[in-house]
C-alpha cells in the first residue's frame, strides 16, 4: 500500500506539475505581446483563413512536409499514432467507458507499434544524419528514448507480461475519487507509470511545449492585414506621446 | 578590386546539401562600429565594463517585449527541418549557419539563464554561460544571417530565425559591439536624410541629369520634381536608385510611368531613403525613427499618397510595419493602400490599360525573375496572398516576350537570398557574399542553359547590388542583372506633355 500511496501521490504532483506549469508558460506566451505583423507571407488575409492554416499546421504538419519527407514521414506518424495510444488510455480514466473508446481500442495497439516505429526513425535520423547529430543535446536523445521506452513497457504488458488492468483501473479510479485502491506491482507497469510521471514533469519545462507554442507563433497565427488594421503593442505606444502625435 | 583568396562554389548538376564542416566561416566577421557610430543611435560606443548583466538584462527586456523570441526559444525541437534551408549553410558549410544552430547561440545562453532545466542541467540540455567566446561567436555569426525568413517558411512551428538575429544584433548594440556597415549608415539618415549620405543639392542635380538623359533617349519631356508640395504622389525609394547600376535605370523606368499615366508626383529630399537598417539591427525604436521621416514628408508636401520602390526590405517595413510605427494614415487618400509598392501601381495602370507597353523593345532580353526575401516571405502585394509573386512577373510579362521562371523551389516563399541582405551588404564580408549567392547562382545558370536566360530582374536595391558584385564569381556579366522598371523603361510607349 505504501507503493500505491507513492505512485498516487507522485501522479497527482505529476498532473499538478504539467497543467499548472503549462498553464503558467500559456499564460506568459498570451502577456508577452507581437510588436510587429511578422506573418511567413503569404499569409491567410482573414482570422478564419489563420484558423484553417494552424490546423493544417497541427494536423498534417503542412511545413514540415514541405521541408523534408522523411521527418515528416516518421514525426507525423509518431504524432498521430500516439494521439490514438492516448485516446486509448481513456478506458482507464471513464466509467462507463465512452463508445467510441471502446471503438479504438484495437487500432490503438497497431498505434503503439506504429508510434514506436515513428520514434525510431526519428532517432535514426539524430544518430546518423551529420546535420542533426550536431545540434543534438542529450535531453534531445533522452527524450526519444524516455517515450519510446513507455512505449516499449506499454507493448510489452499487453504482448508478453500482462498487468492486472481491473485492479490497475481502479487504482486509477481511486485516484479521481480519493479513495485510494492498490495498485498492482508488475515492475513493467510501475516503469511504464514512472516514465509517464517524468514525462508530464518535464513537460513545461522543455521542448515539449512547442505543443502549446505553436499556436502563439507569430509567423503562423497572424492575419497578414497591417495595412488595413494599425496594430501597436502597449509598450510601443509610449513613443506615440513623446513626439506629441 | 581587391583580391580576395577563398573557393568560390563550383556549380554541379544539383544543388548537394553538404557535409558539415566546423569552422568553417569562423574567420567571418564584419568590422566593428566605431564609438561615434554607436553614440549617434543611442548606443553604448564600446564594450561596457559589466556587459555580462547588461546583456542578460537586454534579453529579459526583449523577452518582455517580443513573443516571437519568447516562443521562438522555448519550442525548438531540434527536427532538423531547417537545417538544409538556409543558403549560408549550402554555400560554407559551416554548421553554425544552419538555422537551427545560428539560434541555438543564444537559446543556449536563455536556457542558462531563463529556464529552471538550464539553470540546474546545463550539460543535459545544451545551457551554457555567457562569457567573451559566446559573444564573439554572436557576433561572427549573426551577421551570417541575411535575416531572409526562409528558415521560417520549413519550420513547422514558423520559428524564424530572422526574429533571434534581430534580437542578438540588439543585445550586442546594446553592450556596445554594433557592427559599423549597418549603424554609420543609419548615422547618416539621421544626418543627411539617406543610406547613401546624399544630400539635396547633390540629389537635384542627379535627378536634372536622369531627365536630361531621358530626354536624350526618348525625346520627351520626363519630370524627376524634388520637393515639390502639393503633389498627389510621395514616392520613397531606396537611395541607391539615384546613382547605382542597374537602379537608377529603375528610377527612370517609375518617372516614365508616373509621366506616362500624367499623375502629379514627387521626390522628398528629407525621406529620401526608403531603406531602414533599424530593422537589420532590430532596433524598434530606430526603426521607428527612420519611419517617422516618412510620415513627415507626406505631411510637409501635403500629398495624398505614398508608393515605394523597389526595395525588399524596405517593403517589409513600408507593408507590413509602417502603419504601426508611423501611423495612422488617415491623412492620405483612402482610396488606395498606404502604403502602395511601385509594382502594385504599374499593375493597375497595365489593367486598366492606362498606360502603353511595347515588348518587342525588350526582345534582346530573356529574362527570369529574381524574388527578394522580405517581398517574398514578409509581405503582399494586391489583395491576394501571393500577389507578391503573381504581380511582378505580370508587369515583366507585359513589358517583353521571353520570360522563364527558375526551379520552383528557388522562387516564391523558397526563394533564395541574393546572399547580401539583412545588412551584410558590405565589403568586408565579401567571402560570405559570394558563397551565400551560390543557390541562386546555380539556379540561374540552370534557366541560363535551359532557356538561354540573359537577365534577371530583380526589385530589391540590395538583391541589384549583390549581383553585380558576385555575377562575375559565378561567370556572369554585370549587365545581367536589371531593375525590373527597367524594362519597363524600356517597353513604355511615350508621348509628349498629355
Amino acid at each position: 500500500m505504501i507503493l500505491s500511496s507513492l505512485f498516487a501521490l507522485l501522479f497527482l504532483f505529476a498532473v499538478a506539475v504539467l497543467v499548472l506549469g503549462t498553464a503558467y508558460k500559456i499564460k506568459q506566451y498570451i502577456n508577452v505581446p507581437a510588436p510587429l505583423k511578422i506573418p511567413t507571407t503569404p499569409a491567410p488575409t482573414t482570422k478564419s483563413g489563420v484558423v484553417w492554416r494552424l490546423f493544417r499546421e497541427v494536423v498534417f504538419f503542412e511545413s514540415l512536409f514541405k521541408s523534408t519527407k522523411w521527418t515528416w514521414i516518421f514525426s507525423w506518424i509518431f504524432h498521430m499514432s500516439m494521439f490514438v495510444v492516448l485516446a486509448r488510455h481513456i478506458r482507464y480514466f471513464n466509467e462507463p467507458v465512452w463508445s467510441w473508446v471502446a471503438l479504438i481500442q484495437p487500432f490503438g495497439i497497431y498505434a503503439g507499434f506504429t508510434m514506436i516505429i515513428g520514434m525510431l526513425g526519428l532517432l535514426a535520423r539524430r544518430i546518423f544524419v551529420d546535420r542533426v547529430k550536431y545540434i543534438s543535446s542529450p535531453s534531445d536523445y533522452i527524450m526519444l528514448l524516455l517515450i519510446l521506452s513507455i512505449g516499449a513497457t506499454g507493448l510489452l504488458m499487453k504482448f508478453v507480461e500482462h498487468t492486472d488492468i481491473v485492479t490497475f483501473k481502479a487504482f486509477i479510479q481511486g485516484i479521481i475519487t480519493f479513495n485510494w485502491q492498490p495498485l498492482p506491482t508488475d515492475p513493467l507497469l510501475l516503469v511504464h507509470l514512472m516514465l509517464v510521471i517524468i514525462l508530464m514533469i518535464i513537460f513545461p519545462f522543455s521542448k515539449l511545449l512547442h505543443a502549446p507554442g505553436i499556436f502563439f507563433s507569430p509567423t503562423r497565427n497572424q492575419v497578414d492585414n497591417p495595412r488595413e488594421q494599425r496594430h501597436i503593442a502597449k509598450w510601443a505606444e509610449k513613443f506615440e506621446t513623446s513626439d506629441g502625435q | 578590386m581587391a583580391k580576395v583568396e577563398f573557393d568560390v562554389p563550383e556549380i554541379k548538376e544539383f544543388v548537394e546539401v553538404p557535409k558539415i564542416k566546423d569552422g568553417a566561416m569562423a574567420h567571418s566577421s564584419p568590422f566593428v562600429a566605431k564609438p561615434d557610430h554607436q553614440k549617434a543611435l543611442g548606443f553604448p560606443g564600446e564594450l561596457v565594463e559589466n556587459w555580462e548583466d547588461v546583456a542578460i538584462g537586454k534579453m529579459g527586456d526583449l523577452l518582455g517585449k517580443y513573443r516571437s523570441f519568447r516562443v521562438f526559444l522555448d519550442i525548438c525541437v531540434k527536427c532538423g527541418a531547417c537545417t538544409d534551408k538556409c543558403h549560408y549553410y549550402l554555400g560554407t558549410s559551416d554548421p553554425k549557419n544552419m538555422p537551427v544552430a545560428r539560434q541555438d547561440l543564444l537559446r543556449r545562453v536563455y536556457r542558462r539563464y531563463f529556464t529552471l532545466a538550464g539553470k540546474w542541467f546545463p550539460k543535459l540540455v545544451g545551457a551554457v554561460d555567457l562569457n567573451k567566446e559566446v559573444l564573439d561567436e554572436w557576433y561572427t555569426y549573426y551577421h551570417q544571417c541575411s535575416q531572409c525568413r526562409r528558415c521560417s517558411v520549413f519550420c513547422p512551428y514558423g520559428i524564424d530565425t530572422a526574429e533571434i538575429s534581430m534580437a542578438a544584433r540588439e543585445i550586442l548594440d546594446s553592450v556596445g559591439v554594433g557592427q559599423k556597415y549597418c549603424n554609420e549608415i543609419i548615422g547618416k539618415v539621421y544626418k543627411i536624410g539617406n543610406n547613401l549620405g546624399l544630400p539635396e543639392p547633390a540629389l537635384l542635380d542627379t535627378l536634372e541629369g536622369l531627365e536630361e538623359d531621358i530626354e536624350d533617349e526618348t525625346g520627351v519631356t520626363v519630370k524627376l520634381p524634388l520637393d515639390q508640395e502639393g503633389a498627389d504622389i510621395l514616392l520613397v525609394t531606396p537611395s541607391a536608385d539615384f546613382f547605382a547600376e542597374p537602379h537608377v535605370d529603375g528610377l527612370m523606368g517609375y518617372a516614365k510611368v508616373f509621366h506616362a499615366a500624367g499623375a502629379s508626383w514627387t521626390l522628398s529630399s528629407y525621406a529620401s531613403e526608403a531603406g531602414n537598417f533599424g530593422m537589420f539591427i532590430g532596433s524598434y525604436q530606430n526603426m521607428r525613427e527612420i519611419s517617422q521621416r516618412i510620415r513627415k514628408a507626406a505631411l510637409d508636401l501635403g500629398v495624398k499618397r505614398i508608393v515605394f520602390g523597389e526595395c525588399g526590405h524596405a517593403w517589409r517595413i513600408a507593408y507590413s510595419f509602417l502603419n504601426t510605427l508611423a501611423g495612422p494614415f488617415d491623412f492620405l487618400d483612402k482610396n488606395y493602400p498606404v502604403p502602395q509598392h511601385i509594382c502594385e501601381y504599374t499593375y493597375d495602370l497595365i489593367q486598366k490599360g492606362a498606360i502603353k507597353l511595347d515588348k518587342e523593345a525588350n526582345d534582346d532580353m530573356v529574362v527570369t525573375y529574381h524574388d527578394s526575401c522580405n517581398v517574398a516571405r514578409a509581405t503582399r502585394m494586391g489583395d491576394k496572398p501571393g500577389g507578391q509573386f503573381s504581380i511582378p512577373r505580370e508587369v515583366i510579362k507585359a513589358s517583353c516576350n521571353h520570360f522563364y521562371d527558375m526551379k520552383r523551389d528557388t522562387i516564391h516563399e523558397e526563394t533564395f537570398c541574393c546572399g547580401g541582405g539583412g545588412g551584410l551588404l558590405t565589403d568586408d564580408l565579401l567571402e560570405l557574399r559570394v558563397k551565400g549567392a551560390y543557390p541562386r547562382m546555380d539556379a540561374l545558370r540552370k534557366v541560363v542553359e535551359e532557356h538561354g536566360v540573359t537577365h534577371m530582374a530583380a526589385i530589391c536595391a540590395i538583391c541589384k547590388s549583390q549581383f553585380s558584385k558576385v555575377y562575375p564569381y559565378y561567370g556572369f556579366t554585370l549587365d545581367q542583372i536589371v531593375s525590373l522598371h527597367q524594362l519597363v523603361s524600356n517597353a513604355i510607349v511615350l508621348k509628349d506633355e498629355q
